[in-house]
């Protein structure tokens, strides 16, 4: 469970997030929706770590946990981002297969197998050597998951997911987001996309930009 | 035909330094160039001063008076290097400079995005710049890179301000004792050589470098 206690986030005199307190309990779909603006992506960089908070703490099972460091080996939080950040010089294994190895110290083997695992789990088993820029829109959003999950997150972060997919594409990353909650992943999804957000989520948090 | 034959064995020996000069200075001034560069990318004040200071110095002087106040002035102070010695110091410290720039531009140019896939993919800085961005920028810097290369073959030819015997100056010194242009005519294909060799070798450096976009 991520529990967020009076989470305060300023960009010098701004405030874009003011005294949030927010609880995602585990295997729980949350979406943070509302208009651009309004800090959906600053609070989910905060959660992932990108943001250093102003003020407030985090709390992962009932443990205080800063994402901005985090330098205890847990990996916790995991992200894909608007637009992906494949690493362009890598294969699709060699993008998946690095961090595991680097961080967890994971053997190539071993994240090797675990990577073409999720790729076959993700209808990708056969774009393990090809480069991100041989890949399609949506192809590139998988790997980007498959990604984040072979660092074994607790919790998955999600930046607008569906905003360069076409409908078809919509459908199927809503698959993957509902196969992941089936198997007891916690998922944090900013998005713009009312009907997408009322389809998948548990909870839906509404942010607007405040008067200030 | 017959001179040319004469000639020829003092041109190479000339050339050999002019190599020598130039190995080394690759060798010394990229991964100095590099440092540079990524070090101008710091948020410390001091730090970034002294490094603009110090490509600006070798950027804005000419080549040929780094190398006079390397050999003849850094005694002066108490340093006395080899004439050898010396020409490596300015050349590696000169290039240097150039290369810092050329990486910084480089460094500049990787999205931010992926510094931050791999902070939350967990990686070091140091497992960041080696593994995501080092190889991303040397594709970017290369085709600059392979510019200045070219450029240092020739401006090895400096060297003999300092007395160092190299290409050129071994065919100047035929051309004024024999009184014909032939010795530097082939000073000239023997450059031209060089650079041919060094441009197919960075050519192919470039298309090794294609596999992805």
């Amino acid at each position: 469970m991520l529990e967020l206690k009076n989470i305060v986030k300023k960009f010098s005199d701004k405030v874009i997030v003011n005294h949030l307190n927010l609880d995602v309990a585990d295997g729980e779909i949350l979406c943070i929706v509302g208009q651009s603006g309004g800090g959906k992506t600053t609070l989910l960089r905060c959660i992932s770590g990108l943001e250093k908070i102003d003020e407030g703490s985090f709390i992962v099972d009932g443990k205080e946990f800063d994402p901005y460091k985090n330098e205890n080996n847990d990996s916790v939080i995991g992200v894909v981002f608007q637009d992906y950040n494949l690493f362009p010089h890598l294969t699709v294994l060699d993008n998946i297969t690095l961090a595991p190895q680097m961080a967890l110290k994971q053997s190539k083997q071993e994240a090797q197998k675990e990577a073409l695992k999720l790729l076959d789990g993700l209808a990708l088993g056969d774009k393990a050597d090809l480069y991100p820029y041989q890949l399609s829109g949506g192809q590139k959003q998988r790997v980007a998951i498959a990604r984040a999950l072979a660092m074994k997150p607790k919790i998955l972060c999600y930046d607008e997911p569906t905003s360069a997919l076409d409908p078809a594409l919509t459908q199927t990353v809503k698959n993957i987001i509902l196969d992941l909650k089936k198997e007891g992943m916690t998922q944090i999804i900013v998005t713009h996309d009312m009907k997408f957000a009322q389809d998948v989520a548990d909870n839906i948090l509404k942010v607007k930009p405040l008067e200030n | 035909m017959q001179y040319i034959v004469e000639v020829l064995p003092s041109l190479l020996n000339g050339a050999k330094i002019t190599l020598e000069v130039f190995i080394w200075t690759i060798i010394g001034s990229v991964p100095l160039g590099l440092v540079v560069g990524l070090a101008m990318m710091t948020n410390l004040k001091i730090i970034k001063y002294i490094l603009n200071f110090y490509v600006w110095l070798m950027r804005g002087t000419p080549l040929l008076l780094q190398l006079i106040f390397v050999f003849y002035g850094l005694p002066l102070v108490g340093i006395t290097l080899e004439r050898f010695d010396a020409a490596l110091f300015a050349f590696i410290l000169n290039y240097a400079a150039y290369f810092a720039e050329i990486f910084r531009g480089g460094l500049q140019s990787i999205d931010k995005g992926q510094y931050e896939s791999a902070k939350v993919l967990r990686l070091t800085y140091w497992q960041t710049i080696r593994k995501i961005v080092a190889p991303q920028v040397f594709k970017i810097v290369l085709p600059s890179i392979g510019n200045e290369v070219i450029n240092l073959v020739k401006d090895s030819s400096l060297v003999y301000v300092i007395g160092l015997g190299d290409l050129l100056r071994a065919g100047n010194v035929a051309t004024s004792r024999d009184v014909t242009l032939v010795p530097l005519l082939m000073v000239a294909v023997i450059y031209l050589l060089m650079t041919a060799i060094l441009t197919y070798g960075l050519k192919r450096l470039e298309k090794y470098y294609s596999y992805w976009k």
